[in-house]
């Protein structure tokens, strides 16, 4: 049997499935639990291996509350594997205690900065931040400037690296590109080359 | 019981996105493991594990993989032995277990020949595959077999399954596989998921021979006439005192909050 | 790829070698499965029995790092049996090419080497007056590429391949027989391949071998066949098309060397070829000068070349960065989703590298190893200096934007939910950081023309960048007007056209509905899906499709008709990939490979640093000496300072190899911090044969040490029948596996695998030799 994602709308505003039970002595039928109650679906593209199978994000008051496979995607047609069908860990865990939803205790969300010779990391915010790395990319980039090598103009500098990334998107990728290239770096390299 | 799920064991790569789809859909946490010299993990399946993948190597070097979960027998001893009623079967054929009305005694974690049912010792509820019967009574198919890759687990009607797996028996024939059968046809009168295996059924850690316990049936005959409530205050008291949790004990690290 | 997943399906045979397709591309099998219904069989050439190897038809164990050995095993058991194409070499290839007489290849050495590296001026064409390369179509001249050719792989008899691989003849009987019958017209060979081939001393020959077998099988440019490769991240395909490398800009244009291309003049001139789609280079390098720098870019200024920073002809990649930090010559550093202290080759020397940066700016959605090398084990923080931002990203499904799969299909992500508390895209990081250094820059610098100069503007303050601005801009987009161009054939170099990454052109060119935003399936067909998304180049789905019908455009298989002629008209599956229109089959028969300059395909390759034809030589380290030559290793390996010496097998005697599991994905940052995926793979563990756990007294699940020159780990022991001592010559070679997705820090951390492997790659790509190295084990 295919499943459509039609069918999956169905499941959309149904607040909880009873289903009936048959060869027991009660007459209540056990409550569902409906984890798509009143879902969006954003459609999205796994982001672990290159296949680029199709999955969906079920979206409930601002929360990400599952993930699966596409049923419309051609690749993999609703399928994912384990990478993929645990999409949702990202953004959200299950407690182990509680078994409750949360947001990944491992994820940053904050800035964090480590001053030379410190042992901890401590929160910023991104103004300060941005402001005292840019201060950087300058002193370096300033101090290290060649704007001629054996009388032609090279525009470059070597003291400063860049790494990165084939988890970011095309769009992220290309302003990157273009504003390292402009400041004149040269060592630039990311995990294609791993 | 109308719908089976068809466990291809020579099509699954192991990929075990049936054992993290289950997470998905039924919001499943996960625990503390360590490796074990097997990729299987955890090692066995959970109150909080409903679905795992079983690697299992043999003697003449083949690498078997198995999607396991609860069989939903025909004859289910876990329905069977339930003091309180708190296993039951759905329309659509699962058997499905009742958190509210669980007291965590473990008979069904004793009695179940597939080791299936584990009763959590966080909330002292038995936990266990439901066949996803709030998504297939709306047409679906279970979370992990709609998210296997390539068609090792298909869900549909017996009969047709059936078919489905002797045709495949006889293709694994055919190739090469001698020892190729159908596990799940006649096992506990019939078993909810059908396996296609290429080896005997203990290479794949199947019991040969499924059955349970005749004494399950003393407590089937002493529920129904005695009714619910006469059950628990019976069972209770034996729960407390004579039953031990037999499930995967999940070590708790303090560090490790998921 | 050449061909893309869902094209699988139409494959006779499909031959998986250095990928474990089933693990890391679970989906692959989805489509393979397809045609295994269809009776088509699945051979998995790999070390270990995997999950690929254990649901193939066909599993052949090699010994790491001797491909070449094995593909040329085939490629000679092709010639022998005269299984390849005929008709398709002599058209679609240079088979017929004549060499020119100072072209030689003696000891395992081509012509031209000298002190490490070669000059290539004698791999090249015996030409006529005309500058056009003599041919033979009988392909019987000694010195034509069909027979120089193979005479050099006659070398690579069925018994030599077997004792240098350490396979048995049956199994490589079985199977050369299997997949060289794709060598018929009508049947269709596909190679898949991954990390298993490029991380090698000689990776980019392994590639060649595996495209040089199947052009002589007639397997590129048709349904279900190809050399698919395939890439390990969701979006390393786009990644690698916007630059993200030192060696070229967005579109695969070469990076400026300061020494040949001084001027904008000089580098057209040099870049530009005569025939072939590169001749439009100009149109391209411009249009992204303009994308770049807007309406400072003109005719009068070179459109701001000078302002591209041009390279001193050094190695600038990866290995080459960390080595030149090694030695205190970076003081700063950006590392964007990316994790070289677990994924980096030697990472012992790459972590202590880091401490002698003064700055690094990590991004990313967990603490990283990199980003805490600072607090890593057995260090003193309180002696590194490095000061250390680590911003907090955006997840995927917490951003808008688009990703390249493995077979180019440019897909579009929408976001789902906010991203946790103060994360943010990486799109809106890299908007505020340009912003930030513009400030600073705004009051005076070093040259901070090319920076204040920027044709930058996505948005305003700390707002969300508009991402459709970026999207039209890559796309390309008239000057004068900012209309979006139809796609990369209206591209201009008068600077009347902007375009920040060619071959994306035509992927956002309908403001309204973006192509790469298209989600409409095919409903009868071969699995095209021409209005699913958008894949590069023009939408084209499967490269180099001339080559699916012969000559005279009758399609090789009926059964799958991609781009075939009838009635006097081409019939158009795909976009073609050749110049088709108002053109007949005749016309075109001779040059389907419109991106090289003899417009045929490539059996003879001038164009690599370590020689024509892909030759077998030893890894870097190797517990056997070369079978085939006296030549031990690739004679062009670069020899870093940072590698050291290389083991003895004496004090290191097993081969070590590293790979992945389906739990985890690279360094681990985001499965390690998985609870689903750490719980079924939690720990760092090395795979070994039963045999050596008896010999060695290692018994399964204990803990172990693994050792090479570079470092030492600790992990969990899997004793396992799943890999086997192999016979190699007389000697029997035992492998060490290890998954190298741990590090220090996440919620399942472990021991690194690339401690232990080198700082050495491969003379074209200088992707590292991860694959094959000589390591020691004990128990702990």
């Amino acid at each position: 049997m295919k499943v459509t994602r039609r069918e999956f709308f169905k499941l959309t505003g149904l607040a909880a499935l009873t289903a009936a039970v048959v060869g027991c002595d009660w007459d209540e039928d056990p409550i569902l639990s409906q984890p798509l109650t009143d879902a969006k679906e954003v459609t999205t593209i796994c982001p672990y291996c290159s296949c680029g199978c199709g999955a969906i994000c079920y979206v409930a008051n601002g929360k990400l509350v599952s993930v699966s496979g596409d049923p419309d995607h051609p690749i993999n047609e609703g399928a994912l594997c384990s990478k993929g069908a645990s999409l949702l860990n990202l953004n959200t865990v299950y407690n182990f205690r509680t078994h409750n939803a949360e947001i990944n205790p491992n994820r940053l969300t904050k800035v964090l900065y480590r001053a030379p010779y410190s042992k901890v990391w401590e929160e910023k915010n991104w103004r300060w931040a941005m402001d005292k790395i840019a201060k950087r990319v300058k002193e370096t980039r300033d101090a290290s400037f060649e704007a001629q090598a054996d009388g032609v103009t090279v525009n470059r500098t070597m003291a400063i690296a860049h790494l990165g990334s084939a988890a970011l998107d095309n769009e992220e990728n290309y302003l990157l590109a273009k504003l390292m290239r402009s400041l004149g770096i040269v060592n630039l390299d990311h995990h294609a080359r791993l | 019981m109308a719908n089976v799920v068809l466990v291809d064991t020579q099509k699954c790569m192991a990929c075990r996105g049936c054992q993290v789809a289950c997470k998905d859909w039924n919001r499943l946490p996960a625990g503390a493991t360590k490796f074990r010299g097997n990729y299987t993990n955890p090692p066995t399946l959970q109150a909080h594990t409903w679905n795992h993948v079983v690697f299992t190597e043999t003697d003449k070097g083949r690498w078997l993989f198995a999607s396991y979960s609860c069989m939903h027998c025909t004859d289910a001893a876990c329905i069977n032995v339930c003091p309180v009623g708190a296993v039951q079967r759905t329309k659509s054929g699962t058997v499905w277990p009742d958190g509210d009305k669980c007291i965590g005694c473990g008979l069904c974690v004793q009695h179940c020949p597939f080791h299936v049912p584990q009763v959590s010792k966080a909330t002292n509820k038995m936990g266990k595959c439901t066949g996803c019967a709030e998504r297939v009574s709306q047409g679906l198919r279970p979370a992990c077999v709609t998210t296997c890759p390539n068609g090792a687990l298909l869900y549909g009607e017996r009969g047709e399954m059936m078919q489905l797996a002797k045709d495949r028996v006889d293709a694994l024939r055919r190739q090469g596989f001698s020892e190729a059968s159908i596990y799940g046809d006649l096992e506990m009168h019939g078993l909810g998921r059908i396996y296609v295996l290429t080896e005997i059924p203990s290479a794949y850690g199947l019991p040969e021979t499924p059955g349970y316990n005749a004494s399950a049936w003393i407590w089937q005959l002493a529920r129904r006439p005695l009714g619910t409530l006469t059950s628990i205050g019976l069972f209770s008291g034996l729960v407390v005192g004579f039953l031990r949790w037999r499930g995967e004990r999940i070590q708790h690290k303090d560090n490790y909050s998921i | 790829m050449t061909n893309h997943w869902i094209d699988y399906q139409h494959s006779d045979v499909i031959m998986a070698i250095g990928v474990n397709t089933a693990e890391n591309h679970p989906m692959s099998m989805r489509w393979i499965d397809r045609a295994r219904e269809r009776g088509a069989k699945l051979i998995s050439i790999d070390p270990r029995l995997t999950r690929t190897a254990a649901v193939a038809d066909i599993w052949l164990p090699l010994r790491p790092g001797t491909d070449i050995a094995l593909l040329g095993g085939l490629i000679n058991y092709t010639f022998t049996n005269k299984l390849y194409q005929r008709e398709y070499i002599l058209n679609y290839t240079n088979a017929s090419y004549i060499l020119d007489p100072s072209y030689s290849f003696a000891d395992g050495v081509f012509s031209g080497l000298a002190d490490d590296t070669y000059n290539r001026d004698t791999w090249k064409y015996d030409l006529d007056r005309d500058g056009n390369p003599r041919k033979d179509l009988t392909l019987e001249n000694p010195r034509c590429v069909f027979q120089v050719m193979k005479a050099h792989y006659a070398r690579y008899d069925a018994d030599t391949v077997c004792n240098i691989v350490g396979c048995n003849l049956q199994d490589f009987q079985l199977v050369a027989k299997t997949f060289c019958a794709t060598g018929a017209p009508d049947k269709a060979g596909n190679i898949l391949y991954a990390m298993g081939i490029t991380q090698s001393t000689h990776g980019s020959q392994n590639v060649r071998g595996t495209a040089v077998l199947q052009l002589l099988l007639g397997n590129i440019g048709i349904p279900g066949g190809g050399v698919n490769a395939q890439r390990g991240e969701a979006n390393v395909q786009g990644s690698t098309d916007m630059a993200m490398l030192f060696h070229i800009l967005p579109g695969y244009l070469n990076m400026p060397q300061a020494m040949t291309h001084p001027t904008l003049a000089d580098y057209n001139a040099k870049e530009t070829p005569a025939s072939s789609y590169w001749s439009n280079k100009p149109k391209f390098l411009v249009s992204l000068l303009k994308a770049w720098w807007g309406k400072m870019a003109t005719g009068d200024n070179e459109f701001c070349y000078n302002w591209i920073p041009k390279l001193d002809g050094k190695n600038r990649s990866h290995i080459a960065i960390f080595e030149s930090m090694a030695k205190g010559q970076i003081q700063g550093m950006f590392v964007w989703g990316q994790n070289p202290a677990v994924g980096g080759p030697q990472a012992e020397l790459e972590r202590k590298a880091l401490e002698n940066l003064d700055w690094m700016v990590a991004v990313d959605l967990f603490e990283t190893e990199t980003a805490s090398f600072w607090r890593r084990p057995k260090v003193d923080s309180e002696t590194i200096k490095t000061e250390v931002f680590l911003l907090p990203a955006a997840a995927s499904y917490e951003k808008d934007g688009s990703v390249s799969n493995s077979g180019r299909w440019i897909q579009w992500r929408h976001k789902a939910v906010q991203p946790p508390e103060d994360a943010k895209s990486d799109l809106w990081i890299a908007d505020q950081l340009y912003k930030a250094i513009r400030y600073h820059y705004s009051l005076g610098g070093v040259f901070p023309d090319p920076i204040l100069g920027l044709n930058w503007d996505y948005g305003q303050g700390e707002e969300e960048p508009d991402i459709e601005k970026v999207a039209l801009e890559i796309n390309g987009y008239e000057t004068g007007s900012l209309k979006p161009l139809e796609n990369f054939t209206k591209l201009a170099d008068d600077g009347s056209t902007a375009c920040g990454c060619w071959i994306y052109s035509g992927y956002y060119n309908d403001l309204e509905v973006p192509p790469t935003k298209r989600r409409i399936r095919e409903q009868k067909g071969i699995g095209i899906h021409a209005e699913w998304a958008f894949a590069w180049p023009l939408n084209r789905r499967i490269l180099y499709n001339r080559c699916a019908s012969d000559p005279a455009g009758k399609p090789w298989n009926p059964k799958t008709p991609l781009i075939y002629w009838e009635g006097g008209e081409w019939q158009l599956k795909d976009v073609p990939d050749f110049a088709w229109k108002d053109t007949p089959p005749e016309k075109t028969a001779q040059s389907p490979f419109i991106m090289l300059p003899e417009l045929q395909a490539r059996l003879f390759s001038p164009g690599m640093a370590d020689g024509p034809f892909p030759e077998h030589y030893e890894p870097a380290e190797s517990p056997v000496r070369n079978a085939l030559s006296p030549q031990q290793n690739n004679p062009a390996i670069t020899w870093w300072q940072g590698l050291g010496e290389l083991a003895s097998k004496e004090e290191f005697p097993y081969i070590g190899t590293t790979y992945r599991v389906s739990e985890h994905w690279q360094s681990g940052i985001m499965t390690r911090n998985s609870p689903w995926l750490g719980e079924m793979a939690p720990e760092m563990f090395v795979e070994i044969s039963v045999e050596l756990g008896e010999k060695l007294g290692i018994s399964n699940s204990s803990q172990v040490l693994v050792s090479t020159r570079r470092g030492e780990i600790k992990a969990v022991a899997y004793v396992t029948r799943r890999l086997k001592p192999m016979m190699v010559g007389n000697k029997l070679v035992e492998i060490v596996g290890m998954p190298w997705h741990w590090g220090y820090r996440g919620l399942f951390p472990g021991d690194s695998a690339n401690v232990l492997t080198p700082h050495v790659g491969d003379p074209n790509t200088t992707i590292p030799e991860y694959k094959a190295f000589l390591c020691n084990i004990r128990r702990a």
